[in-house]
């Protein structure tokens, strides 16, 4: 199939659909609405179901609902919605259930305002909800890789038992890009008979469950999932280093749409014969932590500038990873500006 | 050989569509293309523009602060917007609304009425496809042949709107086309 012109926000209906996820429960949120608007007509053609809930809170309750009967499902919201999902994202993550959050980030806090926004990083990252739980979270930054995050979401969540979070951006949900679903891989759900509750008949029942009583088996049960977020630190690490073959002096720290940006950033500068390398972490948790301290030790490098939409909140990973043995400079716009490629080549030049 | 275009206007005069357009038809000709809308809160009648990215390469920022060209419908998207166009870049005015220039010096500025043009053809809504039928003719970023398949195929649905469509579209190209001899 040739390329398709689709926004963001229909890609990933398209792209969940593709994943044989055919189960969608949301409440409409500006700039991710268009996400229903496309499954409202998708999902009849496929046999699927689009529910609109009444709330945030209804649809994500619904999700854990869906999900305990191991059927593909997601919800796609903006961040203010996804606050007021973030109970039933420590429910789902604690009862172990597979499913996919989409959040198209607008900008906070509070109702904030409807444009892009990197804000949601520490929320997606260190948990909106309560408890020792963690999402892995996929950052896209293009339509074209998020489509390719919501169906690897779909496998990772059944792969882990766990909530995905695929972290896109406002931009990324509104402007159009080229999609190409060719290699898209058949959806490949494994067996789910051992845990999912889809009717007892004949077979003891299955429980899905979330209250541990009893301190030693809420004990175990917490070493359980830490262990399961281990093995997605061991594993699951994706990152993508750019103009990074050699040791550069200069070394940028950004993802999503603002990777974008640098990219942009660093190949204008490389027309004036000035090298600077970007690393863009594409797994948000797990935190590509090991490779960015390699970059970050090599003696030529000499310092990081971190580029986000927002008042800094990836740069506390940055740091973790480099023990703040270098120094790190950030730059940021807030309220839904995106920092252009001029903003970004100008805080380089003054670090060089 | 990256080319940025805004199109710009008010809410209704198929800002949006006509920068679609373009986009479809880069992605027809095997180019890399995005799509940026101006999604903000604004109400209906308010400005609305759209900025379209065709490329050889695989575009890095969405965000253009300075395209290489501008095709304007309205006053206020002149006035905005002209000054932050790239030297040596085009400019499409929508004369029929628009009684002024950019004043610049440094790029190619083609008046265009092409609200008359849309009347004299009978088809009123139509005066963003003369637009666009303009800005191809001038700019060449993609063949007019190929911009009016994906106008055949955008409207498959709607067939009565083709063919008006499609003369608005050839209408505009070919005015350009003399104005751009006589500007020579």
């Amino acid at each position: 199939m040739a390329k398709v012109l689709l926004k963001g926000c229909e890609a990933i209906g398209e792209a969940a659909v593709r994943a044989g996820a055919l189960r969608y429960f949301a409440y409409p949120i500006t700039p991710q609405s268009e996400v229903a608007e496309y499954l409202v007509r998708r999902m009849p053609e496929v046999g699927g179901v689009f529910l609109q809930a009444e709330s945030e809170v209804a649809a994500s309750n619904m999700i854990f609902g869906a999900a305990s009967t191991g059927e593909r499902v997601f919800t796609t919201s903006s961040s203010p919605g996804i606050s007021l999902m973030s109970e039933a994202l420590s429910y789902i993550a604690a009862a172990e259930l597979p499913c996919v959050f989409v959040n198209v980030v607008r900008n906070g806090p509070g109702l904030g305002g409807i444009l892009p926004s990197q804000g949601d990083y520490l929320q997606a990252t260190r948990g909106g909800g309560h408890g020792d739980y963690k999402l892995l979270v996929l950052a896209p930054s293009t339509v074209q890789e998020t489509v390719e995050h919501i169906m690897l979401a779909f496998e990772l969540a059944d792969q882990y038992r766990n909530p995905i979070m695929v972290m896109a951006d406002g931009l990324i949900g509104q402007m159009m890009e080229p999609v190409d679903f060719s290699a898209a891989p058949k959806p490949n759900p494994p067996d789910k008979s051992s845990w999912a509750t889809t009717g007892a008949k004949g077979r003891k029942p299955h429980l899905i469950k979330t209250l541990f009583l009893s301190p030693q088996l809420g004990e175990e049960h917490n070493r359980k999932l830490a262990a399961k977020y281990d093995k997605m630190r061991a594993n699951e690490v994706r990152y993508e280093a750019y103009n990074l073959d050699e040791p550069r002096k200069v070394v940028m720290v950004a993802f999503g749409t603002t990777a974008r940006v640098c990219k942009t950033a660093v190949d204008a500068l490389k027309k004036e014969g000035i090298e600077i390398g970007l690393f863009r972490p594409i797994t948000l948790f797990p935190y590509p932590y090991k490779p960015l301290r390699d970059i970050a030790e090599r003696n030529e490098m000499r310092h990081l500038l971190v580029v986000e939409m927002n008042m800094g909140q990836m740069i506390e990973d940055v740091r973790l990873a480099t023990s703040d043995r270098k120094p790190i400079t950030f730059y940021g716009r807030q309220g839904g500006i995106v920092p252009s490629p001029e903003e970004v080549v100008e805080e380089i030049r003054k670090l060089l | 050989m990256q080319i940025e275009v805004k199109f710009a206007g008010f809410g209704g005069q198929g800002i949006m569509s006509a920068g679609k357009f373009l986009a479809e038809a880069g992605l027809e000709e095997g180019k890399e293309v995005v799509w940026i809308p101006s999604y903000g809160p604004e109400m209906r009648g308010g400005t609305a523009y759209c900025t379209v990215v065709v490329s050889e390469q695989p575009i890095g920022s969405p965000i253009i602060n300075n395209p290489t060209h501008l095709v304007v419908m309205n006053r206020p998207s002149l006035e905005k917007f002209a000054p932050t166009i790239q030297p040596n870049g085009i400019i499409i005015i929508n004369s029929s609304l628009i009684p002024i220039t950019s004043e610049r010096t440094d790029v190619t500025e083609i008046l265009i009425p092409c609200n008359q043009i849309a009347i004299e053809l009978n088809n009123t809504r139509g005066a963003n496809m003369v637009a666009l039928g303009a800005y191809v003719a001038c700019s060449k970023v993609v063949s007019l042949e190929v911009l009016e398949k994906i106008i055949r195929q955008e409207f498959a649905k709607k067939p009565k709107f083709i063919e008006g469509n499609v003369a608005a579209l050839k209408r505009g190209a070919e005015v350009a086309s003399q104005e751009m001899e006589k500007a020579k």
